[in-house]
């Protein structure tokens, strides 16, 4: 199982790669939200994977009875899974804010903050 | 979107969208639920309700600003890991008061606390960027 | 024993002793801040209020910070894990003099800049949330030096950026989307590279705890193996990301020069500075034989960082692009610290670490009060500043010099001590390119002073009249906000180029505790480490 989920996340890491390479900026958002999760399976496969055992303990009890999934992995996606959604959702905010006031979202249109006739600084002493 | 029907059924159905993310928020230390899951919940229904019959609506129920919630809920967040402080326990080390109410033993913790704390920050967080993209569209 | 009902030692995985109240010092900075952001978002439209606050809590923070140095300096490093667990279960804060060192001048800067701030930041920018996110800022600033577990450093990486986000488009200008587009893409790119790094560390080890992953690392038998080296490599990519090295370097002087100048400062002190205390932490504490097998690769980028950092600089007009190319030039001279990596050379790159700290927002302020003076930020148009103030004229050549590397200020010894471990390493043109880059530097700063301070009036203008252009001097420039803490940052610069024996030996000892980190892992794990 490991090695297929394996594959689906390299998968996703050369999609994730492709739309991050465009030009427009809504892609390279898209190219970072498929990034995110691809990273968020990378941590869950390395956990290691089992299947169907919740990692909870019956109420009755102080240790689970068996074998149990990885708890640790979980949190960690969960945390991470947090943090990519609100970043995405701000930085998708951001793309729509630049998109009306610049009027473009290609991402070489975007010069003003690096204007392109720059002029050089006074020369000599 | 903002059709007769919508309009009648959202306050309702945000009312139980609240009340379902309170619920799913406090079953949340020994099932699967808890503060960022309700709170998700209850950001949606902010946004149901948005949609259907305006942001400036929302913004009147909800009283406090977004961020004000999001700033509330941080606070009470980092106090609760400040109560282990005075029992010479390491920071964020959980507490437990057990209070009887009319027999019912009703268990009370700063986990709770904290988990209420993250609940408001993404009530607050997510909803203000779901308010602010509501707004936009409509101009 | 699965399945035993009610009896459970809890010692086995708790900590159940009492831990002295002095020990909480060790939460303190990420916890005032916390408390005092979040108090200050509640109130953010009582602008009045806010600075008051903000700059109240950025005094504490400055207290608990220098307590926490204190008491590491008296107990050796101090570590204190959340809730009771014992580690490497539970997430562990731990302490050693390089991240207090770091953290408390950090925070002396941050509060500089809240200062500054009380009179830069209009009340629209206070509604933001300029106080909020500045104090949430510092929360993850000394969170990342602070913590001792390494997916605890990502979650402080990203509450430093998300907050960084907001300042970055506190006015909404144009200007600032712009520039926060490029700042947020690559930064965010960056930290999911961190993140893939970490994610495979776990998969190795099976744990996150820095300690633990240092010992685990050091007892194995090929420590630079295959899946390591992967992992170094991605982790040196984040990090240089962060920190703004040669080919990864594009989005900082695209981004830097847009926001309030106030901004500016605390970014261009503190924000690459955590990527450099990062790859210092990685590469010397947990992975030492990655980065000996890397050294070359770390050599080279930080040559190219020095030579791009100086050279920019000079091709600049604007002063807070030009600053910016100089935030990178500083950032190649820690990167060879890393690259040689003896206790010599990483005490080097702290202490470069803290006076490019210090110098670096001085200079951003000092940017802010020259547009003060005379309504610009271009070379061109500006001049004739020593004639409205000589003093502030002698404040900039000491930050220039400074920035140089020249005696008899605070740039100077980190400087001696890189080139030094440089050619003791044998690694003749990493020194050289120090010195290069310095002196390139001194062109660069040189040229300002004399355009800005020392001829008579801006470009077009006969040269010795003051006829220097219109100041948009809105009484601000008689504030003690203004001027307090350009005057605090320049004292420490003077301070630690006279007497500088203090901070070598704080950061002699941060070094040796990262390169021989006994005492760090006998912190976290009790007496057997």
């Amino acid at each position: 199982m490991e090695t297929g989920v394996v594959v689906l996340i390299g998968l996703f890491f050369t999609v994730a790669v492709y739309l991050m390479l465009s030009k427009q900026l809504v892609r390279m958002l898209l190219g970072i939200a498929i990034l995110g999760n691809a990273v968020n399976m990378l941590i869950f496969t390395n956990g290691r994977l089992t299947r169907e055992v919740p990692p909870l303990i019956p109420d009755h009890l102080y240790m689970p009875v068996e074998t149990t999934a990885n708890p640790l992995p979980q949190a960690l996606v969960l945390t991470a899974i947090v943090i990519s959604f609100s970043f995405f959702a701000f930085l998708l905010v951001l793309a729509f804010r630049a998109y009306q006031e610049l009027g473009t979202d290609e991402v070489n249109e975007m010069r003003i903050a690096e204007p392109e006739n720059d002029q050089t600084p006074p020369q000599g002493y | 979107m903002r059709t007769i029907i919508f309009r009648t059924i959202a306050p309702y159905l945000s009312a139980l969208m609240v009340l379902f993310s309170i619920f799913v928020l406090l079953r949340g230390h020994n099932e699967p639920g808890g503060g960022f899951i309700g709170g998700l919940i209850a950001a949606s229904a902010l946004a149901i309700f948005g949609v259907a019959c305006g942001v400036a609506s929302v913004r009147r129920a909800i009283v406090f600003h977004p961020m004000g919630i999001a700033g509330f809920g941080l606070f009470i967040g980092a106090l609760a890991g400040i109560v282990s402080f005075f029992k010479g326990q390491p920071f964020m080390t959980s507490q437990w008061w057990y209070l009887k109410v009319f027999g019912v033993e009703i268990p009370l913790s700063t986990p709770l606390i904290f988990d209420i704390g993250v609940y408001l920050v993404v009530v607050g967080a997510i909803g203000s960027i779901a308010l602010a993209l509501e707004e936009r569209e409509s101009d | 024993m699965a399945g035993s009902p009610v009896s459970v030692d809890y010692s086995q995985a708790m900590n159940l002793s009492a831990v002295p109240a002095g020990d909480w010092l060790v939460v303190a900075p990420t916890l005032i801040t916390l408390l005092g952001g979040s108090l200050c978002l509640m109130l953010r439209k009582n602008t009045d209020l806010q600075p008051k606050l903000g700059i109240g809590f950025l005094a504490l923070l400055v207290l608990a910070n220098f307590g926490l140095l204190v008491r590491v300096l008296d107990y050796g490093v101090i570590s204190m894990v959340m809730g009771s667990w014992l580690p490497p279960f539970g997430i562990a804060f731990t302490v050693d003099a390089l991240g207090a060192t770091l953290s408390l001048i950090g925070s002396i800067v941050a509060l500089c800049a809240g200062i500054y701030g009380a009179a830069s930041v209009d009340n629209t920018g206070r509604r933001y949330g300029f106080y909020p996110f500045l104090l949430l800022l510092m929360t993850g600033v000394c969170g990342a030096f602070i913590t001792g577990d390494i997916f605890n450093l990502y979650v402080w990486f990203e509450v430093l950026l998300i907050s960084s986000y907001g300042l970055l488009v506190l006015g909404n200008d144009r200007i600032q989307l712009d520039g926060a587009v490029k700042y947020g893409v690559l930064n965010l790119i960056g930290t999911n590279l961190f993140l893939i790094a970490t994610g495979l560390l776990y998969g190795i080890f099976g744990t996150l705890n820095m300690a633990d992953l240092a010992q685990k690392v050091a007892a194995l038998d090929n420590p630079a193996s295959g899946t390591l080296a992967t992992v170094a490599a991605l982790y040196f990519l984040a990090f240089a990301m962060k920190a703004a090295a040669f080919p990864v370097n594009f989005w900082l002087p695209a981004s830097y020069h847009t926001p309030n100048v106030v901004v500016s400062a605390v970014f261009a002190g503190l924000l690459t500075k955590v990527g450099v205390y990062a790859l210092i932490r990685v590469f010397v504490l947990i992975l030492p034989a990655s980065r000996g097998y890397m050294a070359d690769v770390i050599a080279l980028v930080a040559i190219a960082t020095l030579l791009t950092g100086a050279l920019g600089a000079l091709a600049q007009s604007e002063l807070r692009r030009l600053f910016g190319y100089l935030v990178i030039a500083g950032i190649g001279s820690m990167l060879a610290g890393v690259a040689v990596g003896s206790t010599l050379a990483v005490s080097g790159a702290i202490f470069y670490a803290v006076h490019s700290i210090i110098v670096m927002t001085a200079l951003y302020l000092a940017a802010g009060i020259m547009n003060l003076m005379s309504g610009s930020y271009d070379l061109r148009k500006l001049g004739g500043l020593y004639q409205k103030s000589a003093g502030f004229a002698g404040v900039f050549l000491v930050l220039g010099f400074a920035v140089s590397g020249l005696p008899p200020f605070s740039g100077f010894w980190p400087k001696v001590i890189l080139v030094d471990a440089a050619f003791q390493d044998g690694r003749a043109w990493l020194g050289a390119a120090i010195l290069v880059s310095g002196f390139l530097t001194t062109l660069a700063m040189g040229r300002v002073w004399i355009y800005a301070f020392w001829r008579g009036g801006p470009e077009g203008t006969p040269d010795g009249q003051s006829v220097a252009a219109a100041g948009t001097d809105t009484g601000q420039l008689s504030g003690a906000a203004v001027w307090l803490p350009i005057g605090i940052l320049t004292a420490l610069v003077v301070y630690f180029g006279l007497q500088p024996e203090w901070m070598l030996e704080l950061s002699t000892q941060g070094a040796t505790g990262v390169v021989e980190p006994l005492g760090y892992l006998r912190s976290v794990f009790g007496g057997e480490g």
